[in-house]
């Protein structure tokens, strides 16, 4: 394939937009951001960041009318990556606030309310449960950033690679074919956080050769 | 299990990275976001940046550093300093950082922890509480007022009263100084930390006096802080960020390990 790998990170007005597209940047992603529909054409990844609420982040997508496009995105099966609030609005529903999501993987977001400390807070221990290639190079145990309160419940539990503890254990990284979704934020877990990212482009890269080479 | 974390703090007066004793006596000590990129690198777990430029030189120019930092250190970033309104954290925010930390505007306007805390979450809200020992009074428990101003002004309040109430009011963490020990390497105050840590849920950050690793140990198994942070001392690189980690994992504390990515 030549050329870098094209992602374009959803800006729906709930997210540090700085951090997400620099750390893409620095895993050599020619990054842009996509606003609507139209900022996901001609790209060849997707990735949903997000911080704060379900119910208005879901209000902030429909506005922008991307709820569609990002559901046949994910359907069309081109690689997509929700972090934090941008994993959990791929479930069927939110008991944060009660708000529908996107409903492209079976589960429900639920709260760590019997955690020791809400929200969760900071570094802790990602415990891989299969090996997978998001993390490639990464050593099981290694420490992740975290900021969040609520957690998606998948129904699925093969869909799980990697599991974090704080009052109990949750799904912090799912993988389902070319969509990924992680509960920490890789963007701000410094050299850790900046390989799974590179891996996720290398995915991207992997599989947009593949399509090229069919076509 | 949460890592105990281990945070540089960088002062920065008109762009550049300073620091003094007791907020007096500025060097220059260089690029923010350099220094900030080099510590990450290092295992920093966190970057705090504090505007202390006067009022009347500030021109956006922090906007400006928490930009350039949050593009080259891939840690969370804290900034503090100046930031009196809803609308100034949110540009502080969009400029790249993850948490605000507020202190003299706190003190004056304490309606303004709530007001940030419910348009961007408890966790982005930090409460920076500078506190100076008060007079042994014989016979009772220490007590600390809290300063504002860089330490130029005193209030009535005490200071763990104060760290009580602004958790109450939308703190998710507080940042606790001590302004006697501030810049002057003789170890963080211990009782203080103590006193607050044990008074609230919300991780206290320990801060002013550190002079080696075996005060990042103390500050977290007898202080009770979830983090500890420190300039100087890092700056100069009188320690580095991985001395205090080997103090912390020997003392048998969690920290997060600094390891090479796996080629």
């Amino acid at each position: 394939m030549s050329g870098a790998v094209k992602v374009a990170v959803l800006d729906y007005g709930a997210a540090n937009m700085v951090s997400i597209t620099r750390a893409l940047a620095a895993v050599g992603a020619e990054i842009s951001v996509a606003e609507n529909a139209a900022g996901m054409a001609r790209v060849d990844a997707i990735v949903v960041p997000g911080v704060g609420a379900a119910p208005p982040a879901m209000v902030h997508l429909s506005e922008r009318d991307l709820l569609a496009p990002l559901r046949d995105w994910v359907l069309a099966g081109k690689p997509c990556l929700g972090i934090c609030l941008g994993f959990q609005l791929l479930f069927d529903a939110s008991y944060e606030g009660g708000a529908e999501t996107l409903g492209l993987l079976a589960g429900r977001t639920v709260s760590l309310i019997d955690a020791p400390t809400l929200p969760h807070i900071g570094w802790n221990s990602v415990e891989f449960v299969r090996p997978h290639p998001l993390f490639d190079g990464v050593a099981d145990g290694s420490y992740f950033y975290f900021v969040h309160s609520f957690v998606p419940a998948p129904a699925d539990e093969s869909l799980v690679i990697a599991r974090t503890t704080h009052g109990r254990p949750f799904a912090s990284a799912v993988a389902r074919g070319s969509l990924y979704g992680l509960q920490f934020h890789p963007e701000k877990s410094s050299e850790a956080g900046l390989r799974v990212l590179s891996n996720f482009v290398g995915l991207v890269a992997a599989q947009a050769g593949t399509a090229a080479e069919a076509a | 299990m949460l890592a105990r974390r281990v945070i540089p703090c960088l002062d920065v007066d008109k762009g550049r990275v300073v620091k003094g004793t007791k907020f007096v006596n500025l060097t220059d000590e260089g690029d923010p976001a350099e220094l900030a990129e080099r510590y990450a690198h290092e295992g920093a777990d966190e970057i705090v940046l504090l505007d202390i430029t006067a009022a009347h030189e500030r021109r956006g120019t922090m906007l400006e550093v928490v930009r350039r930092t949050a593009s080259r250190a891939f840690v969370p970033l804290t900034v503090g300093g100046g930031v009196r309104s809803v609308e100034e954290m949110r540009d502080v925010l969009r400029a790249g950082a993850d948490k605000v930390s507020f202190n003299t505007a706190a003190v004056a306007t304490p309606e303004l922890l709530t007001a940030c805390a419910r348009k961007f979450g408890s966790q982005a809200v930090v409460c920076a509480v500078d506190a100076r020992r008060l007079a042994a009074v014989p016979g009772a428990a220490p007590r600390w007022e809290v300063v504002t101003h860089g330490g130029r002004k005193t209030t009535d309040l005490d200071a763990v009263e104060w760290s009580i109430r602004a958790v109450e009011l939308g703190a998710g963490e507080l940042l606790v100084t001590s302004m006697d020990r501030d810049g002057t390497h003789t170890g963080f105050d211990i009782e203080l930390l103590a006193a607050v840590a044990t008074r609230v849920r919300v991780p206290v950050i320990a801060s002013g006096g550190a002079a080696g690793p075996d005060d990042f140990v103390t500050a977290v198994r007898d202080g009770k802080a979830d983090a500890v942070l420190a300039a100087s001392i890092f700056h100069r690189r009188t320690y580095s960020v991985s001395d205090v980690k080997a103090a912390m994992t020997a003392a048998g504390l969690p920290v997060r390990a600094i390891e090479e990515a796996v080629a």
